[in-house]
């Protein structure tokens, strides 16, 4: 199969076509982790997002979570996708399956790979709220880089 | 020519989504400073850099034909 595992596209994800890319005779557990568009942050009330990315780095990216999901957890079978553009409450902004033997790697390795890109993909989400618009990032509502920035062992 | 590409709230702020710059062999550092003194971008400081689509550190050299993304702190997932 030539099945892109890693993908940014501005279509509706569908989930299942994820599961399937993943599926294996030697797997015993897929995961799968679906982001979804949250109406409520704290109060705050979301109108609809918009995301941009910086797509062939974003691709890149996403596989190199892929390889690193490989050596730590051998015999894996990964595939990301990311939606970009408008999407509203409650859509699918990405999908993440993991296939593996059984089913302890299959959840750590899923919950890593969330993990990695909110770190490294350059992926930014846009929140329009009820009372204005913010770009997330260097915003305490996702992720607060304490320091100022990332730091620099997330990009190695 | 080295060209610079702009994301999120970096291409609201100048309203332009890439930069062409004419210089050739600079450090990334050297990069942001020129371009925070040129352009009114809010803060560079905490912003990675890319060239040609592989994260840069402060002290690697750009030179011209490069591609440079200015990466503000991400927000994906």
């Amino acid at each position: 199969m030539m099945d892109n595992l890693f993908e940014v596209v501005d279509k509706p994800i569908v989930v299942e076509e994820l599961v399937k890319k993943v599926e294996r005779r030697e797997a015993g557990a897929i995961t799968t982790f679906i982001g979804t568009v949250r109406e409520w942050t704290k109060g705050r009330r979301t109108m609809y997002l918009e995301y941009q990315a910086y797509v062939p780095m974003a691709v890149k990216m996403l596989t190199k979570i892929g390889e690193e999901i490989t050596l730590e957890w051998p015999n894996t079978k990964v595939a990301i996708t990311h939606r970009i553009g408008r999407l509203n409450i409650s859509d699918i902004a990405v999908v993440i399956a993991v296939s593996t033997p059984h089913r302890k790697a299959a959840y750590e390795a899923n919950e890593y790979a969330i993990e990695r890109i909110k770190q490294i993909v350059p992926i930014w989400k846009k929140e329009h709220w009820e009372d204005g618009e913010t770009w997330i990032g260097d915003q305490l509502e996702n992720k607060a880089y304490t320091s100022g920035k990332p730091n620099m062992e997330d990009f190695q | 020519m080295i060209t610079i590409l702009l994301f999120a709230q970096l291409q609201e702020e100048i309203s332009k989504d890439r930069i062409e710059l004419h210089a050739d062999h600079l450090t990334v550092r050297e990069l942001k400073d020129n371009l925070q003194k040129e352009y009114p971008f809010s803060r560079l400081d905490s912003v990675m850099v890319a060239v040609n689509e592989v994260y840069a550190l402060d002290h690697d050299i750009v030179t011209a034909g490069d591609v440079v993304a200015l990466i503000p702190p991400v927000s994906g997932g």
